[in-house]
């Protein structure tokens, strides 16, 4: 028997706080399609970074060909044979399509000059075992290719001599049913030529028609593997859950008051005809995958993304933001997905940071009131426990819990009518995230209509009185509090439909 | 409420060194150096009140210049169009005061052209949308083309006596000039730091998704900062129209753009945005005040006098990006 292309034996990797990668160990065969399936954070991503070079792991091997290799970098992981396939793909718009096939080993004339009739002879190869020569030519430029064509540059530039192992990386998340079938004739001719195959997807359906095995993956350990035959859907999702919902939740019966915010038909160039209302006093959940829509939602609410149609209201009077500005005004408080990038100003105090959405209360004929303005940040920063030396510590070198308390201190000293939680717990320690739960608890309890966007599973159902999940910019269905099990939301937000697919053409 | 509380109530270091800040701190000693070596040289003349005063007038314009650029620099972008602002200003100062033969409708021509240039500016940057930099490039050569064709490229002389008392008076022994800065100073330090839009402009420079997303109309922002400092070159070109009695197309207005940038940037005004004051641009300015003027007394020629401030232009950003990989930001 021969040894298998590559394989992973006992690999962690630790980043920070969060354990990325669990002693893991899969082998990969040369012609096998190994599928890798697991919720958003299980550890794929950072497998895949790791078996090409980007990522060291803390400990364990890596095996190539049954000797044991150091990857120092990803070009070392390139020399060998491994090929990752990202989602987005990295293509050069300016570029030809055989330069950005060819790109770093684009030969020269005379050590100086563009080689482009050899360059055209070897790219012209590769269209044609693709079967895409009448479509694309080796002079044109890439600008304005669909991402169908995209995606298959990308692959074809993984392709180049002596590939041994081919990883897809969600290849068909931007692509249509016709072109994800032509995609998986290439994949199963790369399988025929002997070439080890990962494949990483969603979409279960896809994996259970195309793979040979499946590889499942949950809070960073391998915790399946094994050949396709022996699952099925259900199985699949069972296994990628696993855990038990966490008790870190007091549920119980909120009283609802009037409508707060509500979306009709919204669409947006991202988002398709979203409806729903949220009332005084609840927790609406926002669930699905990365790349679903659900931050887009929250864009098209707070002003971001314009709307193309459709219409809001807020507390029950119609609502057309420009500007977040708009959002602001009418009450509407939005705490990010990325804390440092878009809700906090790293270098100023937190006391900067947390009146800069209450002008009004700390100033008075535009300048400031600093007696005002210390008393209700020390108010708001005591309430919320903001662990920091002093409301004049500068926000950046607080704790990334503390950080977003402090951004929540932000909305309190606002007082708005509708919250908008976009990942609260991103980043965020175990201790830390019970009290964000405790406060989003206690804010609903205060009577605020409240949007919580997560991708964490237990957070999502363990707070939200009724759960909406999303798929490919759309809400694909309700589940009341007591119906959404993770299995439930996982069935949602991936189930394979052709009506969802189809509207990513563009 | 116990210790967050009362740590609230703490302030920022209270010792002279904390409140002054390391980087003026190294600023005010290199200005006693520049002092000491210019003092050295020529202590016949550089150390009479007149010399001291020369030196306060001819930091006038730079220092509006610079005080109005921190504030464009803090909130992210670049004016290098005020040269040529304060030299279109001067020239609709003096054909408005030609045409009507009135100094006060002169004067407020000149502040209305340079409130409507910076408009301009502001305009192009947030709608076109243009790069600050090359709008204010393209923008310098316009503004300064349209001063030449004014009257055809030449100066046309200013008589009035309400301009020259302006250019010429004293209040306690100080010219009026010197207190329009200390003025404009004070109205510059109250502003950035005591006033809510003020601090916003700090927050839209440090950034701008989080000034956007905290409700800051930032669009409205950019354009006002723009109009602000077009308005500050037209101030400062009224301070040199009336020391010239004349509508001056280039003359004293060229290259004030780099001097201003300049001290700035000495200053501690971050090219990111979000990090400037205006003490520190002022010591800045005084800086370069003293470079000039210690030149001109020690007869350095004007083409080592430009070399010299190109070079401290480059060092003052150096030394900002250094201090910048340090604090690890």
């Amino acid at each position: 028997m021969t040894a298998p292309v590559v394989s992973v034996e006992s690999v962690s990797k630790r980043f920070g706080a969060v354990q990325a990668l669990r002693d893991v160990s899969v082998a990969f065969n040369a012609g096998e399609i190994t599928a890798l399936i697991g919720e958003n954070g299980a550890g794929k991503s950072t497998l895949m970074r790791v078996l090409e070079g980007e990522h060291r792991p803390d400990s364990g091997r890596l095996l190539v060909d049954g000797r044991l290799v150091q990857l120092s970098s990803p070009r070392a992981a390139h020399g060998l044979g491994i090929r990752v396939i990202h989602q987005e793909p990295e293509i050069i718009p300016e570029l030809t399509v055989a330069e950005n096939i060819f790109i770093g080993d684009i030969k020269a004339r005379g050590g100086l000059f563009l080689d482009r009739a050899d360059l055209e002879r070897r790219s012209l190869e590769l269209l044609g075992a693709f079967g895409v020569v009448d479509v694309l030519s080796p002079r044109q430029r890439c600008q304005g290719l669909s991402p169908a064509l995209r995606q298959l540059i990308e692959i074809m530039r993984a392709l180049r001599p002596g590939a041994r192992l081919l990883a897809f990386d969600e290849p068909t998340s931007s692509l249509t049913e016709d072109e994800a079938q032509r995609l998986f004739r290439v994949i199963r001719r790369l399988k025929a030529d002997g070439v080890a195959v990962i494949y990483i997807s969603h979409r279960l359906r896809e994996i259970i028609e195309l793979a040979d095995r499946c590889v499942v993956m949950r809070d960073g350990s391998r915790v399946a593997d094994e050949p396709i035959a022996a699952l099925d859907e259900q199985r699949m999702v069972r296994l990628m859950v696993g855990r038990p919902v966490s008790d870190l939740f007091n549920r119980k019966e909120r009283t609802l008051g009037p409508v707060r915010l509500a979306l009709e038909d919204v669409t947006t160039r991202r988002v398709e005809g979203i409806s729903f209302e949220v009332r005084a006093g609840e927790i609406v959940g926002l669930g699905g995958l990365v790349g679903a829509g659900r931050t887009e939602v929250a864009r098209a609410i707070v002003g971001l993304d314009p709307l193309l149609s459709g219409r809001m209201a807020v507390g029950g009077r119609p609502y057309t933001p420009r500007e977040p500005a708009d959002a602001v005004a009418a009450g509407i408080g939005l705490v990010p997905e990325d804390r440092k990038q878009e809700a906090l100003l790293l270098m100023q105090a937190v006391r900067d940071n947390v009146s800069l959405v209450v002008p009004d209360k700390v100033s008075r004929y535009g300048f400031f009131s600093r007696r005002r303005e210390r008393a209700l940040v020390a108010r708001h920063v005591a309430e919320l426990r903001v662990k920091t030396p002093s409301i004049e510590q500068a926000v950046g070198k607080l704790s990334g819990g503390n950080q977003q308390k402090v951004v929540f201190a932000r909305w309190q000293a606002r007082g708005p009518a509708v919250l908008i939680l976009d990942e609260p717990t991103r980043g965020i320690d175990v201790g830390a995230k019970a009290e964000i739960y405790r406060l989003i608890e206690s804010l609903a309890d205060q009577g605020l209509a409240i949007l919580l966007i997560s991708s964490e599973m237990p957070e999502l159902l363990g707070l939200a009185d009724r759960v909406l999940v999303m798929q490919g910019g759309r809400i694909s269905g309700e589940l009341p509090w007591q119906e959404a099990s993770e299995e439930a939301v996982l069935a949602l937000a991936m189930r394979s439909g052709k009506e969802t697919i189809e509207r990513r053409v563009s | 409420m116990t210790d967050t509380a009362t740590a609230g109530r703490e302030r920022a270091p209270a010792t002279l060194f904390g409140r002054i800040g390391a980087q003026n701190i190294s600023l005010l000693i290199a200005l006693a150096v520049l002092v000491a070596i210019f003092g050295a040289l020529r202590p016949d003349v550089f150390f009479t009140p007149r010399n001291l005063i020369n030196i306060g007038l001819a930091v006038t314009i730079l220092g509006i210049l610079a005080m109005a650029q921190t504030v464009v620099i803090v909130s992210g972008g670049l004016d290098i169009s005020v040269g040529s602002i304060v030299g279109l200003s001067t020239m609709v100062l003096a054909v408005a005061a030609q045409e009507t033969g009135s100094i006060p409708a002169g004067i407020l021509a000149g502040l209305l052209a340079g409130l409507v240039a910076g408009t301009i500016n502001g305009l192009i940057i947030v709608y076109g949308p243009v790069n600050a930099v090359i709008a204010t490039l393209g923008t310098m050569s316009a503004f300064r083309g349209l001063a030449y064709l004014m009257n055809n490229g030449n100066s046309i002389p200013i008589t009035g006596d309400g301009l020259r008392a302006l250019g010429i008076g004293t209040l306690f022994g100080l010219p009026f000039a010197i207190w329009l800065l200390i003025a404009a100073m004070a109205a510059f330090i109250v502003f950035t730091r005591e006033t809510v839009v003020g601090r916003n402009i700090y927050a839209l420079g440090g950034n701008p998704t989080v000034a956007r997303l905290a409700g800051i109309p930032i669009r409205r922002y950019q354009i006002s900062i723009y109009a602000m400092s077009g308005f500050a070159a037209a101030v400062a070109g009224l301070v040199l129209a009336s020391r010239t009695m004349s509508g001056q197309p280039a003359s004293g207005s060229q290259g004030l753009e780099l001097e201003a940038i300049t001290a700035a940037i000495l200053g501690g005004c971050a090219l990111q945005g979000g990090k400037g004051t205006i003490v520190g641009a002022m010591l800045g300015v005084l800086i370069i005040g003293v470079l000039n003027n210690g030149m001109i007394l020690t007869s350095v020629p004007t083409f080592y006098q430009l070399l010299a401030k190109g070079a401290l232009l480059i060092l003052a950003v150096i030394v900002q990006e250094r201090q910048r990989a340090r604090s690890g930001e």
